[in-house]
């Protein structure tokens, strides 16, 4: 059994120009210990999925529909009391901007010791040397007189290492990183990366990894799920998804990113913008942006279709030649909408 | 490539930017963002300038468009100095700026003819109204945006479409020069390329100079000639985009390249990665000799004495280190 399973979530968010539906359908499952990257633009919805893993939404936002299983436990219309004992215990976040997630007018070490009574039976004391030990394992100098400053004493890199300390205090079994180093330095993301990446074989646990950055999840992820407009569009193992792209979006964001190769020629964007989620079109959403778009992208979302047991997309151009012919029917298609067509 | 080009179009000579920082009642102390830095940019040329965050990279775009004062050094535009009132308000006819921002970088309150058209309001550069409006209509025309977009506001547009209009105000006074200020680093990757491409079609057709500013390395890459490394107020290493990249000399720049991620798994797995121990010192206890030698695996003794010398080593190569050639 998969450690987190989740299954057609649908989020939105209720807002005075209507409903945005900010995750439309994402189905996915993480194993233990293993790094799973979700990539897309801004308003991809990545981070929404995130905050409904751990029910932090926004007022406006809501899970509509779907099942989200952690160690097969219903975690959707759990409530409350279920959610305080998973957040934190069970799956814990570390958000993009480290400056604006730590509390300016509590010490460093006060933040980390209230994480860790809230979340664990120990004590004051033993919170303490919890503590101490954590900031010791993020490679922090001399844990005992860091615990006593406050967190604009510190750098953003170790702010961010910090941050990581406080949510592996309880050992989650997931931990969800949102943007862990966008707002950092190339330098000091290394440091960041190799830091997560040595934690995670350490102790264990699986990540997920939310970027935008492609180098990122070259460098740290075993799987990978692209998103575009909410949905899913795209999702395999890194090697799949990098080398064989079997979805335009995904083909066009490798073409777009600078590289050793393009130096001196033209990069290929892809054009237009992100579409606008309050007018979602009927078929496919990329489908405006997309240079082979064909009549049926228009009309109708290609289901998920597996490419082969690591790779599942959804791109009617996989099934071009079968469409061209006729031996593909739109009808046959649509009647496995949602579910797994072949 | 661009050594043929001729000469010069900007030169900048041990360009000096002090800020003072107030530490106590009457006390102040200089923080050296820029600490004599020079460099040369030739005509059609884009120098990228890399760095981290803090270490006086955008200063020294600002500075040499006389943004700030420059504390010590010069500035030279097409073999002149500039250094009076009128040649600064001259040179800013020749050299303009795009921003990082580009959501507080244009007024909300202004629609866009009238952002692109500010320029042209500044430097008197039409006699009639009809032809304000006929430069505004080519310039946006130039950077890939409808004439309906004219009369419409900031906060209309989209991330991409908001930094071309930022392009098309900088183009407005005819520009040889261009510095580029992180243009693209708030964009994300399919609008990124977008909007390089007109940096790069722009360059093509007008035959303009940059000094392309990020902190991207793919990008910067990408887009320059040549490339200058800095590290806390100097300029560490500059030499032609790929000996950079494939031989870069200097410690700092070696982890520097090998710390980009890479967009490809087998590469990015196999990548030995130069990480660095530390932060980046502040700018107000800079160390002391090298700058670099706290978080540098090769210091030694005499990088704590004396400032490295920036030295050619090679054609076009320049960096600065007591122990380049003793290392491998």
């Amino acid at each position: 059994m998969a450690l987190l399973e989740v299954r057609d979530l649908h989020t939105s968010f209720f807002t005075d120009a209507g409903e945005v539906r900010a995750v439309n359908g994402v189905s996915f499952n993480l194993e233990h210990g293993k790094v799973l990257g979700i990539v897309g633009e801004s308003g991809s919805g990545k981070s929404v999925t995130a905050y409904s893993i751990m029910q932090i939404l926004a007022s406006t936002g809501k899970i509509v529909s779907g099942s989200i299983k952690l160690d097969g436990e219903e975690l959707v219309g759990a409530g409350e009391k279920v959610m305080k004992t998973v957040r934190g215990n069970k799956v814990s976040i570390i958000f993009q901007d480290p400056m604006t997630s730590l509390n300016p007018t509590y010490t460093v070490g006060h933040q980390l010791i209230e994480a860790i009574t809230l979340h664990t039976n120990r004590n004051k004391k033993q919170a303490k040397e919890r503590a101490i030990e954590m900031l010791r394992l993020v490679n922090i100098n001399e844990p005992e007189k860091r615990m006593k400053q406050y967190p604009f004493e510190f750098s953003g890199g170790m702010r961010q290492r910090i941050m990581i300390a406080m949510s592996l205090a309880c050992e989650p079994d997931i931990l969800i990183a949102d943007e862990p180093t966008t707002a950092l330095d190339v330098t000091i993301q290394a440091q960041i990366l190799e830091l997560m990446k040595s934690l995670q074989e350490e102790l264990g646990m699986a990540i997920i990894m939310i970027t935008h950055d492609l180098g990122v999840v070259a460098q740290m992820c075993d799987e990978v799920i692209v998103m575009y407009a909410g949905s899913i569009c795209e999702q395999g193992t890194a090697d799949e998804i990098f080398y064989s792209p079997k979805h335009e979006y995904t083909k066009g964001l490798m073409r777009s990113i600078p590289s050793v190769d393009t130096a001196g020629k033209k990069l290929q964007p892809i054009t237009g913008t992100p579409i606008d989620l309050l007018n979602m079109p009927e078929g496919c959403p990329f489908a405006p942006r997309c240079d082979a778009a064909m009549k049926i992208c228009i009309k109708s979302r290609c289901p998920r279709m597996e490419i082969n047991s690591d790779h599942a997309a959804s791109c009617w151009m996989n099934v071009k030649d079968g469409l061209d012919d006729g031996s593909i029917k739109i009808e046959d298609v649509n009647i496995a909408e949602g579910g797994e067509a072949s | 490539m661009s050594e043929n080009l001729g000469r010069p179009l900007i030169e900048v000579k041990d360009l000096k930017q002090y800020f003072n920082i107030n530490t106590g009642v009457f006390k102040t102390r200089p923080l050296k963002a820029v600490d004599g830095v020079s460099f040369s940019i030739n005509k059609g040329e884009t120098l990228g300038l890399v760095g981290e965050s803090g270490c006086g990279k955008t200063t020294v775009g600002r500075t040499i468009l006389h943004l700030y004062k420059p504390t010590g050094g010069e500035i030279w535009y097409n073999g002149k100095k500039i250094d009076n009132r009128d040649s600064i308000k001259e040179f800013r006819t020749k050299a303009t700026m795009v921003f990082q921002d580009p959501y507080s970088s244009l007024n909300p309150r202004m629609t866009v003819s009238d952002i692109i058209g500010e320029p042209l309001d500044v430097h008197k550069m039409y006699s009639s109204k009809q032809e304000r409006q006929e430069r505004i209509l080519e310039l946006m025309r130039h950077v890939g945006l409808n004439s309906e977009h004219a009369s419409r506001y900031a906060h209309e547009f989209s991330g991409g479409q908001r930094q071309r209009i930022g392009i098309a105000r900088a183009l407005a006074v005819n520009p040889d020069f261009i510095v580029c200020d992180e243009p693209v680093s708030a964009l994300d990757v399919s609008i990124q390329a977008q909007v390089i491409n007109i940096f790069d079609e722009l360059q093509e057709q007008m035959g303009l100079t940059y000094l392309f500013i990020a902190h991207d390395l793919l990008v910067v890459r990408h887009i320059s000639d040549r490339i200058a490394v800095m590290y806390l107020g100097h300029v560490v290493e500059l030499a032609e985009a790929s000996e950079i990249y494939d031989h870069p000399l200097h410690p700092y720049s070696r982890s520097l390249m090998s710390a980009v991620p890479v967009p490809d798994p087998k590469v990015a797995r196999a990548n030995k990665r130069i990480v660095l121990t530390g932060d980046i010192p502040s700018p107000l206890n800079a160390p002391s000799g090298c700058t670099f030698r706290t978080r540098c695996p090769y210091a030694t003794d005499q990088c704590a004495e004396a400032v490295p010398e920036f030295k050619e080593v090679s054609q076009g190569h320049f960096v600065a280190c007591h122990r380049v050639g003793q290392i491998n």
